[in-house]
């Protein structure tokens, strides 16, 4: 799981509604080269959650994104390439994300997050 | 066929491996299936008892990305998504048919069966190719976020009429069981693509002719939709249709107004509706039947 995945997850438990960011906890993850498209970085910028990523990719060990982004910093190529790495580098394979209200765990299997949920919390 | 090449192949057009003559030497080399294959292929398909392999409905919607291959590069998409990724056959090939030349593409799976993302992880490995894979119902937890943003979106819903009983059931039963008319999960699909497609979204949906494919075009142009289908393959029981829906500025969306021109605006659409569904022109006849 990217965390432009992450940062796309909320918690779907019913009359939840501080569901985001899904706090994560690492058990193994890995890093995976992508290509580098600036065209899609600069897309994407407006949807992310700056923090949720910034928290998320320090959770994984990675802590050179800036506290702060704002659209100005997508003419720096040394930002972009931060950015880029820890939006689609960085994958958590095995873990859990916890909703920040319900404490509900959702793992995170061979990359795969389990979104699925029991009867009583549709 | 030239004898100094002998080609293998394992299905119509894709060769696994060349052998060619060099002197009384025959050598053999494996064909990147990068070099010749704009979808998945078969043999690199996993599987699983309890998950969907690609059959008819799967192919004739590659076919129809395959067609609109060309749209699609040219349309330049972000996020590309798919709902009910069974065995990971669609989503691999749209990976492979855009991701040669198309830099920067995002690619996301969900399915409800848990042996089914498991099975697309593996196939989308085994083409070197990757595609963000979520175990979720439709698009629970990605809904909120992903509002919006998806460019393109592609769905082989299980839509076989069958009783309401058989819809939702865990294991394979759910890549086919669509309750009354198919129509159950395709119901709950269609109002979830309108809230996450973007402005320029473009929906690719699998449905038969049992699923009353007039109506959801219908429901879909009220919501700003246009539609057309782009692969039709018909047996003598039933009829496939892959439509594509996408928003067209030109329709007005939402409110009508109880005059004679919105009976004229609805008598339009349903008669470019029945000349490109030819099966249901004999509803022109009836005038009560809307």
């Amino acid at each position: 799981m990217r965390l432009l995945t992450h940062n796309m997850l909320s918690c779907n438990i019913k009359g939840v509604t501080n569901g985001f960011p899904l706090r994560l906890e690492v058990e193994k993850f890995v890093e995976k080269e992508v290509d580098f498209s600036a065209e899609f970085l600069r897309n994407i910028f407006p949807k992310i959650e700056w923090k949720a990523l910034v928290d998320a990719s320090r959770s994984m060990g990675y802590s050179q994104l800036p506290d702060e982004a704002d659209s100005s910093m997508l003419d720096s190529d040394d930002f972009l390439k931060k950015f880029h790495h820890a939006l689609l580098e960085l994958h958590l394979e095995e873990g859990v994300l916890i909703c920040p209200e319900t404490g509900r765990r959702f793992p995170v299997n061979k990359g795969i997050p389990n979104m699925l949920l029991h009867e009583d919390e549709v | 066929m030239d004898p100094k090449i002998d080609v293998r192949t394992e299905s119509s057009s894709m060769p696994s491996s060349i052998r060619t003559k060099e002197g009384d030497q025959w050598n053999s080399k494996p064909v990147s299936y990068k070099m010749y294959s704009k979808s998945a292929q078969i043999r690199l398909v996993s599987s699983h008892p309890e998950v969907y392999e690609p059959c008819d409905d799967s192919f004739a919607l590659v076919d129809a990305l395959l067609a609109d291959r060309t749209n699609l590069l040219e349309h330049h998409p972000s996020l590309c998504m798919e709902v009910g990724c069974g065995s990971g056959y669609v989503i691999t090939s749209l990976a492979i048919m855009l991701g040669q030349e198309v830099a920067g593409v995002h690619y996301i799976a969900t399915d409800i069966n848990p042996h089914a993302v498991q099975v697309t992880s593996e196939t989308l490995k085994a083409h070197g190719v990757h595609a963000e894979v979520i175990s979720t119902d439709i698009a629970s937890g990605l809904e909120r976020r992903l509002s919006g943003i998806v460019d393109v979106m592609v769905v082989n819903p299980p839509y076989v009429p069958t009783p309401e009983d058989e819809v939702g059931r865990d294991g394979i039963t759910s890549a086919w069981a669509g309750g009354e008319n198919g129509r159950r999960v395709i119901d709950r699909i269609l109002p979830i693509a309108d809230k996450l497609l973007s402005d320029r979204g473009w929906l690719y949906m699998v449905m038969l002719a049992a699923n009353n494919p007039s109506q959801i075009c219908l429901a879909m142009r009220e919501k700003g939709y246009a539609s057309r289908i782009i692969v039709q393959r018909s047996t003598e029981e039933e009829s496939l249709h892959v439509v594509k829906f996408w928003r067209d500025s030109d329709i007005q969306v939402g409110a009508r107004e109880p005059t004679t021109t919105s009976r004229t605006t609805s008598t339009t659409v349903m008669e470019s509706l029945f000349s490109q569904f030819p099966r249901l022109a004999f509803w022109r006849n009836d005038n009560n039947s809307y």
